[in-house]
């Protein structure tokens, strides 16, 4: 029926310009949605990826510190800033931040503040040469087996920091060599909440 | 006379329609199959299946571009021993793959979740071939109009100038 209406007439006549529309605004459609999927896409880094665990409770841990022997736990922190750094022997970034832990230690680590370092693939013995040369760090640094603490904190490589509230909350996380400025402005809000007093004198 | 010569022709025109959509339909049907089938496979039995399973779903975390399945260095060793102890412990393969999930975000994840902004790479293969589809079908519906239709214009002034050319051919004898 519609079919007989429709040959009657001149089929140019009847569907020329009309078509024509239709088929320009069908065909650019998906030429401009590609454009702007393109457009967002590029413009982004892929691996420059938010930190899922930002604002969540600092996962429960107990490792080995090379240093002493002894056993640390998570649970034993509470009511400390907590600086936990994953690192590496191999890891070339992980020099030029080891300088800057070690003023941060010095400036922050007799004010309440506990800086750990956790080995991420690598062995003591690697470290112990790496602290000889570089400088020995004076706070803990923990072997993770299995890198199973790694993988519980998201860790995608090395050097990564994160900062942990006294309340046992992660509140920064910090992915690449971190400078004495950004442990300082890290740390600041973590010493009001454990110490009103302490927040004041951050300069190095 | 004419109505039954445009009945016919519309006739012509329907049944390769519904054949067209029979392909369409036989199209979906065998992709949708071979999905299925790709996705099951059996499922998984042994440990080193599942963990296999797992880990070929999970972006090596300091490699990126490799699954946790094919990457050989040792941060992806290590997470594929922790795929099996999580498995060993009675975890499902859903709880593991939730677990790194929990650790890393969706960013662990090999292939694109199904929503969101990544629900895209699904759903465009999908559009693109129904698009085509469309495109394929509107041409061929058209291409069978034209001939009926152009067979109809002949009708009103021609036709009576062929009968009048016939009749000249006829008055000689």
């Amino acid at each position: 029926m519609i079919d007989r209406t429709e040959a009657a007439r001149d089929p140019e006549e009847a569907r020329g310009p009309d078509r024509r529309w239709r088929i320009t605004v069908l065909s650019l459609v998906p030429i401009v949605a590609v454009a702007a999927l393109l457009g967002f896409g590029l413009g982004r880094n892929p691996s420059d990826v938010d930190n899922a665990l930002v604002g969540t409770r600092a996962a429960a841990f107990a490792l080995r510190d090379v240093h002493t022997g002894r056993t640390l736990r998570m649970s034993e922190l509470r009511g400390h800033p907590v600086v936990l750094n994953f690192w590496a022997s191999w890891c070339v970034p992980c020099i030029e931040e080891h300088a800057n832990l070690i003023s941060a230690w010095q400036r922050f680590g007799d004010t309440g503040v506990v800086f750990l370092s956790v080995m991420f693939e690598d062995s003591p013995a690697n470290a112990a040469d790496f602290e000889r040369r570089w400088g020995a760090a004076g706070w803990p640094n923990l072997v993770d087996p299995g890198s199973r603490t790694a993988l519980d904190y998201g860790v995608r490589g090395v050097p990564e920091t994160f900062f942990i509230g006294p309340d046992g909350v992660i509140r920064a996380q910090h992915s690449g060599p971190v400078s004495y400025d950004i442990v300082a402005q890290d740390l600041a809000p973590l010493l009001k909440r454990s110490n009103p007093g302490m927040a004041a004198g951050a300069g190095p | 006379m004419s109505n039954g010569n445009g009945s016919t022709a519309a006739r012509v025109s329907r049944v390769p329609r519904s054949a067209i959509w029979l392909a369409v339909a036989a199209v979906l049907l065998g992709a949708g199959i071979v999905i299925a089938v790709s996705r099951s496979s059996g499922g998984p039995q042994t440990i080193e299946q599942k963990v296999q399973a797992v880990a070929s779903g999970l972006r090596c975390v300091v490699c990126e571009d490799l699954s946790v399945a094919d990457s050989p260095v040792q941060a992806a060793r290590d997470m594929r021993a922790e795929i099996e102890r999580r498995l060993r412990a009675g975890d499902t393969p859903d709880q593991v793959t939730d677990y790194f999930v929990s650790r890393y975000g969706e960013w662990i994840l090999f292939s694109p979740p199904p929503h969101g902004i990544a629900l895209i790479p699904w759903v465009a293969p999908a559009l693109a071939l129904l698009a085509g589809v469309a495109v394929v079908v509107s041409m061929l519906r058209r291409r069978r109009r034209r001939p009926s239709s152009e067979a109809v214009r002949v009708t009103a002034a021609e036709r009576a100038r062929i009968a009048r050319e016939l009749a000249a051919l006829e008055e000689p004898e």
